[in-house]
């Protein structure tokens, strides 16, 4: 089996500089958008269907004084995810042999549901073409034998890219460091909750993760554990046999008649 | 930068200031992040704002804009007072035991000698005491109370942590706990930097300001240390280069422009060339005549002869107390003294202080000539009434203006070869990516055939001053296009009658037999080839020197003053950290800023300067010997050091219809201006990705100001100050924290630069606020530090 590739983002080397959200654009053939301001230096409010690597932003107010947290928010890659679990549509949600949990476009239905399904509120709906869009961790990149663009992109090697295990051992080490430094709630945040996340944070204040806009305890939603799980075979069979119906019912009645003023 | 980029990993302390290296300059911050993984370093960010420099520093020190000379002053003082200078390198490396003459004093914000009607200063009382040979007598126990080690003491010993609390707006703990960091620096085994940019040169006392971190450093023995020195990060690709090569008022290779005094070179050069002020000063500018006759060389070629003074007379000549610096040549234009301009790679309608005073001195010209990659603001300067709408309706309207605009496209950076200088003097060498697109033509290009169709004009027409551009030498293969390679083989110089390339500035001669463009960059293409496309990724020294890596200027050198990385015996204060390194009869390491085979005790440390050392006191300036806190032009306050003389004496003022300065009774908040990391300068706003980063303009509010005025997140607000306004959301903010200045509460408003009135994205030009003030030594505007007022839109 292929080893578990991962993305280390220490969040005390990140300087908040977006080489990495412009890097994404480019590799990735995004559009152009006109943001739009909100009270931060943040590039938008939040990931969209054509940005899929957003720093977070956030002003803090600490007994010590003001911190300023940045840090790079993008798919988590996690072990056990919500979005495949969700999905309904063969083939659009694949998580692959190094871990990558990668979206095929042209297997999506636009149904929405792996956005319900992840705990880390990540996939987006473009209305323009009605399919899901997120990070891919540069699938196409690593299949080759390059590391993400983002990672290319970081200039103070806030970014690391490589085997899970290896930046996992890093991630421990450097959360150790911290500590010794005085920073005594510094930790890892390895998406508790969903079996790990195949991207790691070190975090200063790993106690508080919703600070950095990580949530504390990430959940894949009970109801997508239930659709996927016992609940699957009531599912496929209503699904199904909604089909099948559809099929009796344009059989039996007919196409639908469309009406100018329709 | 007197270090380099690379070399920042090697220091312990660093202190960021005048400057937000993280968001300006974020790929050499990763230096600055190194030297805290490796060697556990201490970043201390001082700044008006929290910025994302601060954010991940150890220690953050808020500042009022303007205020920098009090909270480096106070350090001094704090040094002085808790004895925590490098003794032994501050009695060898600097001037400290320099005796000054009788009768030097300073009182109630000015230095004796001020001349209230001329206002300026006759230096004769700041000179040195000298002895009949001519030498500066000196007192090696520093006690003499007319040493410069005393006088120093003396005039930083107002500085108290109290005084700079009330004069910075931080308390005296913040104060103090930085204080006590960056003087940790002052032992032998420890080095701090000081990063810096136009935070600190944006000033109408810059000069002063940089001189106080000179102070500083030496004291702290940090300059010519890896790890250490005074280092100006520069903001654009090669405006490093530009200043080396004369672009700003100034002749390549620092060698001053000739007055109109200087009637012969000869007189020129007798004015501009350095006794020495010690037996023991290799003085360096002594060179100046082989310099100089070796540039007119390069100038004039065939038509430089010892007969015509090498064409010294081709050269024009300012006043002898003019200044054509940009404020002056601007206030010029305003006053319709200029018929044309030829603004290339400049945007002055956008980067200029006080847009309306440029627009209207603009629309004064005969014809304006713009070269650039995009239609610029100052190309269309005659549409800002319609464009800027509401900023300018006192504006000329389009039909109104006569000015005749041309507009050449220009190839951009990525189109050309050549040359980047960066911040660490590193000259690189670059190769064209693609052509040029469309009519874009190099700027190599444009200049030679503009020049060749003067000439042309003139052989055929005739005119007055026609004989510098006809006697100046143009040999090259093809003169309507010379190749970059041709021009940095001439900058580097060769032996005239051999056609050899220099190998180093101590080849030149002043009998004109060599020719050079530029004697700093002497040793850049030698024999051996383009030294500055070399890409070695060697570091013998283990220092991160890179001595392989493109070419340094001067000599290769990549730390400046490195002679005095080690003592009398030439032994290196940290054997760890030691770039030169003396083995009895000769120095290795990096290029010795000495001479390479001169015995340790031999020279001074410091070869360009005639006094050989360092230094503290320095009478060269207009202000004084010793840097003084003023306030900026424009301030909430007087100073509360001397009321009286509150401001810069020397800073100019200029009296024109634009030139208003506001009172703090209408205007009460403090704005400074800066840079994000999304956008580079008024340029990316033509461009994409840096658009969508930061599509939009905004002013930042502190929180309390906000709540105060009656301001919500996103509400829009005017910015007003005496010279015009600016309007957008407000950031309201917890990272711009009110100040405490004498007893009341100041609040610093932020304007990020980047927007305009044409790209791709736009927004108000926030030079529509800034003063018409400078520094009077480099003519740099007062960006940082004026005074506006706030209200919604």
């Amino acid at each position: 089996m292929k080893q578990t590739v991962a993305k280390l983002i220490d969040t005390t080397l990140c300087i908040g500089c977006k080489a990495c959200e412009v890097a994404c654009q480019e590799w990735n053939d995004q559009e152009f958008s006109q943001g739009v301001f909100h009270n931060s230096y943040q590039t938008m409010p939040d990931l969209a269907a054509h940005f899929w690597n957003l720093i977070k932003f956030h002003e803090v107010e600490k007994p010590a004084g003001p911190v300023w947290l940045m840090a790079k928010y993008q798919c988590m890659h996690c072990a056990d995810a919500g979005c495949l679990r969700a999905c309904p549509a063969p083939g659009a949600i694949i998580q692959r042999e190094n871990g990558i949990i990668d979206f095929v476009e042209e297997n999506c239905i636009g149904c929405g549901y792996c956005i319900t399904g992840c705990p880390f509120d990540v996939p987006r709906l473009s209305p323009r073409t009605n399919k899901v869009y997120k990070c891919s961790l540069c699938s196409d990149r690593v299949a080759v034998g390059l590391s993400p663009a983002c990672i290319k992109a970081c200039p103070t090697s806030c970014l690391t890219f490589g085997s899970r295990a290896d930046l996992k051992f890093l991630a421990e080490k450097r959360a150790e460091e911290l500590r010794a430094e005085g920073f005594s709630a510094a930790g890892v945040y390895d998406g508790p909750g969903v079996g790990g996340t195949n991207v790691l944070y070190v975090l200063k204040y790993a106690d508080e993760p919703e600070l950095y806009g990580l949530p504390k305890d990430p959940k894949i939603p009970w109801t997508v554990r239930l659709w996927k799980g016992p609940l699957k075979w009531v599912g496929n069979t209503i699904f199904f046999g909604g089909i099948l119906a559809a099929i009796v019912h344009y059989l039996k009645v007919g196409p639908k008649e469309a009406h100018e003023d329709d | 930068m007197t270090n380099g980029w690379t070399d920042v990993s090697n220091a312990d302390v660093i202190l960021v200031m005048g400057g937000n290296p993280a968001e300006n300059h974020p790929v050499g911050f990763r230096f600055v992040m190194e030297a805290r993984r490796r060697r556990k370093a201490k970043l201390v960010c001082v700044d008006p704002r929290f910025t994302r420099t601060a954010a991940v520093s150890d220690c953050y020190v808020p500042m009022r804009a303007g205020t920098d000379i009090a909270f480096l002053g106070g350090l001094i003082h704090y040094i002085l007072e808790n004895k925590l200078w490098l003794d032994e390198y501050v009695k060898q490396h600097t001037n400290a035991p320099f005796l000054v003459k009788e009768g030097f004093g300073f009182s109630e914000g000015h230095f004796t000698g001020w001349d209230e009607s001329q206002g300026g200063y006759d230096r004769s009382s700041w000179q040195y005491e000298l002895d009949t040979s001519g030498h500066v007598r000196v007192d090696p126990t520093l006690e003499h109370p007319r040493s410069v080690f005393q006088l120093l003491r003396q005039h930083y010993s107002r500085y108290t942590p109290d005084a700079v609390a009330n004069i910075v707006g931080c308390t005296k703990e913040e104060f103090l706990r930085a204080a006590a960091l960056i003087a940790s620096t002052g032992k032998p085994d420890r080095t701090g930097t000081i990063l810096y940019a136009l935070g600190w040169t944006q000033h109408s006392h810059a000069v002063q300001l940089i001189r106080a971190a000179a102070i500083l450093q030496l004291l702290l023995g940090n300059i010519g240390m890896p790890g250490g020195g005074v280092n100006a990060q520069r903001g654009h690709a090669n405006i490093q280069g530009s200043t080396d090569m004369g672009a700003w008022n100034m002749l390549p290779g620092y060698l001053k422009l000739p007055r109109a005094n200087q009637l012969t070179l000869q007189d020129y050069l007798k004015a501009n060339t350095p006794r020495a002020l010690r037996p023991n000063a290799w003085n360096y500018w002594s060179n100046t005549p082989k310099f100089m006759v070796s540039l007119l060389k390069a100038y004039y070629g065939q038509n430089a002869t010892a007969q015509n003074e090498f064409g010294y007379q081709n050269l024009p000549k300012t006043g002898e107390n003019e200044n054509w610096g940009w404020a002056y040549f601007f206030d010029r234009m305003s006053r319709g003294e200029l018929e044309g301009l030829i603004s290339f790679g400049m945007n002055p309608v956008a980067n200029g202080p006080n847009t309306a005073k440029m627009l209207a001195a603009l629309a004064k010209l005969k014809w304006l000539i713009v070269v650039e990659n995009f239609e610029t603001e100052t190309a269309s300067f005659w549409k800002a009434r319609k464009l800027g709408d509401k900023f300018y309706t006192g504006f000329a309207s389009p039909a109104q203006i006569q000015t005749e605009c041309f507009l050449l496209p220009a190839a951009c950076f990525a189109e050309k070869d050549g040359s980047f200088v960066n911040s660490s003097r590193w000259v690189q060498w670059k190769r064209a990516a693609l052509p040029p697109p469309g009519d874009a033509k190099t700027d190599q290009e444009i200049i030679s055939r503009l020049l060749l169709d003067l000439k042309s004009l003139y052989q055929k027409e005739g005119g007055r001053g026609a004989k510098p551009l006809l006697e100046m030498s143009w040999d090259y293969a093809n003169p309507a296009h010379p190749s970059l390679d041709e021009v940095a083989r001439e900058i580097n110089g060769r032996h005239l009658s051999s056609r050899q390339q220099l190998k180093a500035s101590s080849e030149l001669q002043e009998d004109g037999s060599t020719m050079c463009g530029n004697w700093i960059y002497c040793g850049s293409w030698t024999e051996e080839g383009n030294q500055m496309a070399r890409r070695g990724q060697e570091d013998p020294t283990g220092l991160g020197l890179y001595p392989n890596w493109a070419w340094s200027w001067p000599a290769n050198r990549r730390i400046l003053y490195n002679r005095a990385s080690a003592d009398r015996e030439g032994k290196p204060w940290d054997a760890r950290r030691a770039p030169l390194r003396w083995d009895g009869s000769q120095w290795s390491g990096d290029t010795p800023d000495y001479k390479g085979d001169a015995s340790p005790e031999s020279l001074g440390a410091f070869i360009m300067l005639p006094e050989g050392v360092a230094k503290l006191y320095a009478a060269d300036f207009l202000e004084g010997p010793f840097p003084e806190h003023y306030e900026p032009a424009e301030s909430p306050v007087k100073n509360p050091l001397h009321q009286e003389v509150s401001t810069n004496p020397l800073a100019p003022v200029f009296h024109g219809e634009f030139d208003r300065l506001g009172e703090a009774k209408d205007f009460p908040y403090v704005a400074i201006t800066y840079r994000l990391t999304e956008h580079f300068h008024y340029w990316t706003k033509h461009v994409a990705s840096g658009s969508e980063l930061q599509t939009n303009f905004f002013v930042e509010v502190p929180e309390e100001l906000a709540r105060e005025k009656g301001i919500r997140a996103g509400d829009r607000v005017r910015v007003r100050s005496a010279r015009g306004f600016v309007e957008g959301p407000a950031l309201v903010t917890k990272r711009i924290r009110p100040l405490r200045v004498e007893g009341r509460t100041v609040y610093q408003i932020g304007i990020p630069i980047h927007w305009g009135f044409v790209g791709r994205v736009r927004g108000p030009l926030v030079n529509n606020l800034t003063p018409s003030v400078f520094d009077p030594n480099s003519g740099t505007p007062e960006y940082k530090g004026f005074l506006v007022n706030l209200e919604k839109a």
